[in-house]
């Protein structure tokens, strides 16, 4: 590994090195380093590019890192990683893709990642997104999320992309069994020109499940950010939509916020707010002591932390 | 030591010219000074005029012989002027901690933080990783706000009515807030108050109405005429004390 890919793996795994338990890095396109355990198993898919990610039931407390770095210029890749999760299980996904591309022709890789999260078991999964380099040649991620969830389930996924990406259409969707309980948290920065669609569908089919999608967003210069949020209810169920964007300089943001309810007992709250820092926010900053620029880099980290 | 010379501040709209400070001069150098007044007299807008939040139209900021009038908020705020809002701001994201470190200038432990809030009656476990956000209540915003002015530790601390938005309960124990920071403090405390136990402990009260001070002297001098609703005061004032 060189400096350029342990700089992203870094950024998108806050590794420093190989990481401890199951992992998979996939360094421009191939397979770089592998690790399984007793209870993880990871086997390249046969018909395509990808891994399955098996999770044995009762898994307690263990994680898999399958971070995806890339710093050739011009590479474009799809890939299909399955991730069974079996019965019980109580474990940490952590997977993120960083492109470094000096080049001047595009860099892009589309994840598509499909969750079956078995009966009661409990899933945390991080994602980051991040691209650095100097070249003009783009650097885009289209990573899309495929969620089943079982009776009793749990899963909170934090999805972060802070950096560098030029263009993003992400999509996620997921149908919850009774009593499952989804938590997404998404944070996105983007600046000068880049672009960032952002579209979650959420199916609650069982009785007592729960979704809770909040997305807390900064676009600065000219960026543009889309994020839409479907919830549907068919069930008694009780589900929550956020978008909370700061807007800065000439970017522009659309927040589409869309519930359903389908059931009688189903009960849904969307919330969007858009606007540009407070200026009370910054003048009680200054009158800590911080110049305006400072002000505004700590409300704005403060708000994406 | 502040001195205010000569501060006016004037709002000019298409349809009026409204003065909201009318030649206000004052030399500040007690431990405690009070401003008090009705509503609508200008204490707040003097208090922003001292921060540098508002510029005034006409007149000299000059602290500790330095004339600051031409500087802006930060600046005056690294020569030691604080300003605690009457209606304190929420922060997404930015914790309690986040914002008595930034108020301290410094990387402060998690136990000096605490000290602080404590100071100020909030329990500090419970609110120092708290989200500076909706989720507070006016009262514990207030707190967090006094505390963040004693993390600061400045020559200049102003208070815009910090008693406002307190329930009667904590309402005692703010006043020993300020009592211990009357004790303890190096510099001037300048305190925006309706409330008679906090003109009680102030060195020196001044009055502001229409703009203009009204009265300025010692608590035994002006007091007895803003309680007994003489002394040029409105009534409305002295329905307040």
């Amino acid at each position: 590994m060189d400096s350029i890919e342990r700089n992203l793996l870094e950024q998108v795994a806050q590794l420093h090195e190989v990481p401890e338990g199951a992992y998979n890095i996939r360094a421009n396109g191939q397979s770089a380093a592998r690790n399984t355990t007793a209870n993880i198993d990871i086997v390249n898919k046969t018909d395509g590019p990808g891994i399955d990610i098996i999770i044995k039931p009762g898994t307690k407390n263990e994680s898999v890192h399958i971070p995806v770095l890339i710093s050739q210029t011009g590479l474009k890749e799809t890939v299909l990683n399955d991730f069974y999760i079996g019965e019980d299980c109580d474990v940490t996904i952590v997977a993120g893709c960083g492109i470094h591309n000096c080049g001047d022709q595009a860099s892009q890789h589309d994840g598509i990642h499909r969750f079956f999260v078995g009966k009661n078991a409990k899933v945390k999964y991080v994602e980051r997104h991040y691209a650095d380099g100097d070249g003009n040649g783009q650097r885009i991620m289209n990573p899309e999320s495929v969620i089943e969830m079982a009776e009793g389930s749990w899963m909170e996924m934090e999805t972060t992309q802070i950096k560098g990406v030029d263009s993003t259409d992400r999509k996620t969707s997921a149908k919850l069994a009774e009593k499952a309980t989804l938590i997404v948290k998404e944070k996105i920065m983007t600046h000068g020109q880049q672009y960032a669609r952002t579209e979650f569908t959420v199916d609650m089919d069982g009785e007592g499940s729960s979704a809770n999608v909040v997305s807390r967003s900064v676009a600065k210069d000219t960026s543009r950010q889309e994020f839409y949020s479907r919830i549907n209810g068919n069930a008694a169920c009780s589900g929550h939509t956020e978008c909370d964007a700061i807007l800065m300089d000439k970017a522009h943001v659309t927040a589409v916020p869309e519930i359903t309810a389908n059931h009688i007992d189903a009960s849904l709250i969307h919330e969007a707010a858009i606007g540009k820092i407070a200026g009370e926010q910054l003048i009680k900053l200054m009158t800590l002591g911080l110049t305006e620029q400072e002000a505004e880099e700590q409300i704005v980290n403060g708000f994406l932390k | 030591m502040l001195e205010l010379k000569n501060i006016s501040f004037e709002v000019n709209t298409p349809e009026q010219q409204k003065g909201i400070l009318k030649d206000i001069n004052l030399t500040i150098d007690e431990r405690f000074v009070a401003i008090t007044g009705p509503n609508g007299g200008g204490k707040s807008t003097l208090a922003k005029v001292i921060a540098g939040i508002i510029k005034p139209t006409t007149g000299r900021i000059i602290l500790d012989g330095e004339d600051i009038t031409d500087l802006d908020i930060t600046e005056r705020a690294k020569r030691g002027v604080s300003f605690a809002f009457q209606q304190p701001v929420r922060f997404k994201g930015l914790t309690v901690r986040d914002l008595i470190t930034m108020a301290a200038g410094k990387p402060i432990n998690v136990s000096e933080a605490c000290s602080f809030l404590s100071e100020v009656g909030l329990c500090a476990k419970d609110y120092i990783n708290r989200e500076v956000n909706a989720s507070l209540s006016g009262g514990e915003l207030k707190r967090i706000e006094i505390a963040m002015i004693m993390a600061r530790g400045t020559k200049l601390s102003v208070f815009d009515e910090p008693e406002a938005g307190i329930d009667l309960w904590s309402f005692g124990n703010l006043i020993q807030v300020f009592e211990k920071m009357h004790e303890k403090i190096n510099g001037s405390i300048m305190i925006i108050s309706h409330q008679e136990r906090i003109l009680n402990i102030a060195d020196r009260i001044i009055v502001l109405a229409g703009g203009r001070v009204e009265a300025e002297g010692t608590r035994d001098e002006v007091l007895p005429h803003l309680l007994s609703g003489t002394g040029g005061v409105c009534s409305v004032l002295a329905d307040k004390l």
